[in-house]
């Protein structure tokens, strides 16, 4: 017999994806594993909206979760248009190298 | 396929929401205004790129004249859209007019520095044209979803603008750090939305199910404070505040000027915008919350951004210091939106600083932007002897750092003196204690203020060269716009006093009433 799985834990595993996005963030010094990183909070947001919308009953919150991937998806191509800007000048770079600016 | 969606559509008993075609159409002008340019821009021939820059003003002046005619027709009664999710109301016409200003005033500052810089002009001015379509959203948005749209809309394109100087590594470092701590924020702050949308239901801020009827102190539970937190701590990045106030200089120091008097002006009174949109329509009744979190932001930005401003020798850093540190002030009313006493005057004090805040800085970039096109330099250094070959210049600049520093009768010394008395109409303890730290950073701030006028006006020029400066025309107007307005709003407050007296959004909050 398999227990029914509750609400509550998608909210564990999204809040655990939100804390595994944020710690990354903070720690890691690749450009690209920053933005995985980022990636996962917004879906750690998305799976929140989506388990508390199946639980209230509520199609709102399903339907933030096109607007946040559409958003997503936006950032994303700035992003990374951004860094291959910064990879063709200097190949390899990490975040740590992109201190020119101090003070 | 077509037969599909209508047999869909009869089926759901689906039929289009009424729309207020006048009350959207500064956004419906802007949106137009956007493919225009873009497609106009793909057509012209490289010399004639210049042009772009006259259209894009053209279509913020446009877009400013629904804006006047709703205000003229407005007479206190809110327009609502789509359920009351996007409302145009007094607040929102004032932003919004706030909006189109600053961007037609930094086209006017970017225009030189494109073409002298040889960088992609049409790409330019159609991104800025979406990120003030972001902002002018913001101020009618009444919904978290909207909110967090309006938001995007307006950052996206600026983490391109901040790195617009392609081949400067500089730029892309300005922009890359724009970008990742811009996305850190949207994501904390979209994690607080669905924990706010969990425990009460909805995205909606006002009406009988919205969030501010829903949270109330004493019955919040941990998913509405964490909720309410995040929410802030995310819009906090946007206005950088202290703590997170990390990527403002040196994304403020790389971008190119005219985007950088764009940030801090635009973008800035932006997240303000929505914070006021949230703390007053959304939040009301939850002032243990954001009350103190508010006030030690506060208190912190203005005092931090200060002290680190002192040391700065580049004149962009010091201002980047010092619009973090002005962020303070305007945040500082905030955190008594909640009182009884202080709650109408705080959305006044709040409303009023950013009109006036926006002059100044757009004025004080603009000297810059004028001073640099001769020195190529941004230490404060290089503006020695200014008064001697520049008089003019020099004493715009001594307006806005003396508008800035809050000396009467400019503008900035009353938006101060406005957000001091909001403060102490709270008449709390811990009221006067934050009137009181805000009062200490008034002086110090007076220090770099000063430094850099003593510059202009003592120091001699550091390579003899007294060449004078002729600023390009388009700098001039900006220069003049922003000087009025910095001197009008200082000798006659009350022009821009009856703004702030925002009847109808303060109608709303039951507490305010």
């Amino acid at each position: 017999m398999i227990a029914a799985i509750e609400p509550s834990w998608y909210l564990i595993v999204a809040s655990l994806l939100f804390a595994i996005g944020a710690f990354g963030l903070l720690v890691r010094n690749n450009p690209l594993v920053m933005f995985m990183c980022i990636e996962l909070m917004l879906n750690a947001a998305n799976l929140t909206f989506v388990a508390l919308a199946t639980s209230l009953g509520d199609i709102n919150g399903q339907t933030a979760v096109f607007f946040v991937l559409v958003v997503a998806a936006a950032e994303v191509v700035v992003g990374l248009g951004i860094l291959v800007s910064i990879l063709r000048r200097r190949p390899g770079a990490t975040a740590d190298d992109l201190a020119e600016l101090k003070g | 396929m077509i037969g599909m969606i209508s047999s869909l559509l009869a089926q759901a008993d689906w039929s289009s929401p009424p729309i207020d075609w006048h009350a959207i159409a500064p956004e419906l002008i802007l949106v137009i205004g956007i493919n225009v340019v873009l497609l106009i821009d793909l057509n012209l021939a490289e010399s004639k790129k210049w042009m772009i820059a006259t259209l894009t003003g053209i279509v913020m002046l446009l877009a400013f004249i629904p804006v006047v005619t709703l205000g003229l027709e407005l007479d206190g009664v809110p327009r609502e859209l789509f359920d009351g999710r996007y409302v145009i109301d007094e607040y929102a016409l004032v932003l919004k007019a706030l909006f189109l200003l600053v961007g037609y005033v930094v086209v006017l500052m970017s225009q030189n520095a494109l073409e002298d810089g040889g960088y992609y002009q049409g790409e330019f001015y159609v991104l800025m044209l979406c990120s003030i379509l972001g902002m002018v959203m913001m101020a009618s948005s009444r919904d978290l979803i909207s909110i967090f749209v309006a938001l995007e809309l307006l950052s996206i394109p600026g983490y391109m603008m901040a790195a617009w100087k392609k081949r400067s590594s500089v730029s892309n470092e300005a922009g890359v750090k724009y970008y990742l701590m811009g996305v850190f924020a949207s994501g904390i702050m979209l994690f607080g939305m669905s924990y706010l949308y969990g425990a009460t239901g909805t995205t909606a801020l006002t009406g009988e199910e919205g969030l501010g009827a829903l949270l109330t102190d004493g019955s919040l539970s941990g998913l509405e404070v964490i909720g309410i937190v995040f929410v802030l701590a995310g819009f906090a990045f946007k206005i950088s505040a202290v703590p997170f106030h990390s990527w403002a200089p040196d994304t403020y120091e790389g971008a190119p000027t005219p985007v950088t008097a764009f940030f801090s002006v635009a973008s800035k009174a932006a997240g303000f915008t929505a914070l006021m949109t949230l703390v007053f329509l959304a939040f009301p009744n939850a002032s243990d919350v954001y009350g103190p979190m508010l006030w030690v932001l506060a208190a912190l930005t203005m005092t931090v951004g200060n002290v680190l401003a002192l040391r700065q020798t580049n004149i962009v850093r010091m201002l980047a210091y010092s619009s973090i540190s002005q962020g303070g002030f305007i945040l500082m009313p905030l955190a008594y939106a909640g009182d009884v006493d202080a709650g109408g005057s705080a959305l006044n004090a709040v409303v009023v600083y950013l009109l006036v805040y926006a002059f100044m800085n757009l004025g004080a970039f603009a000297v810059v932007i004028a001073v640099s096109r001769k020195t190529q330099s941004g230490e404060i250094s290089s503006f020695g002897g200014l008064f001697n070959y520049a008089p003019g210049l020099a004493v715009a600049m001594t307006v806005f750092m003396a508008s800035l520093a809050g000396i009467p009768p400019l503008g900035g010394w009353f938006a101060k003196f406005n957000a001091f008395k909001a403060v102490l109409d709270a008449d709390t303890t811990s009221a006067y204690v934050l009137a009181c730290i805000a009062a200490v950073n008034t002086v110090i701030s007076a220090a770099y203020y000063f430094r850099v006028l003593r510059t202009v006006w003592v120091d001699d020029v550091p390579d003899g060269n007294t060449a004078p400066i002729n600023p390009p025309s388009p700098i001039i107007a900006a220069l003049g716009i922003t000087v009025i307005g910095t001197i009008a709003v200082g000798v006659y407050p009350r022009l821009v006093a009856g703004f702030g007296n925002l009847s109808d959004l303060a109608g709303t909050v039951p507490l305010l009433g």
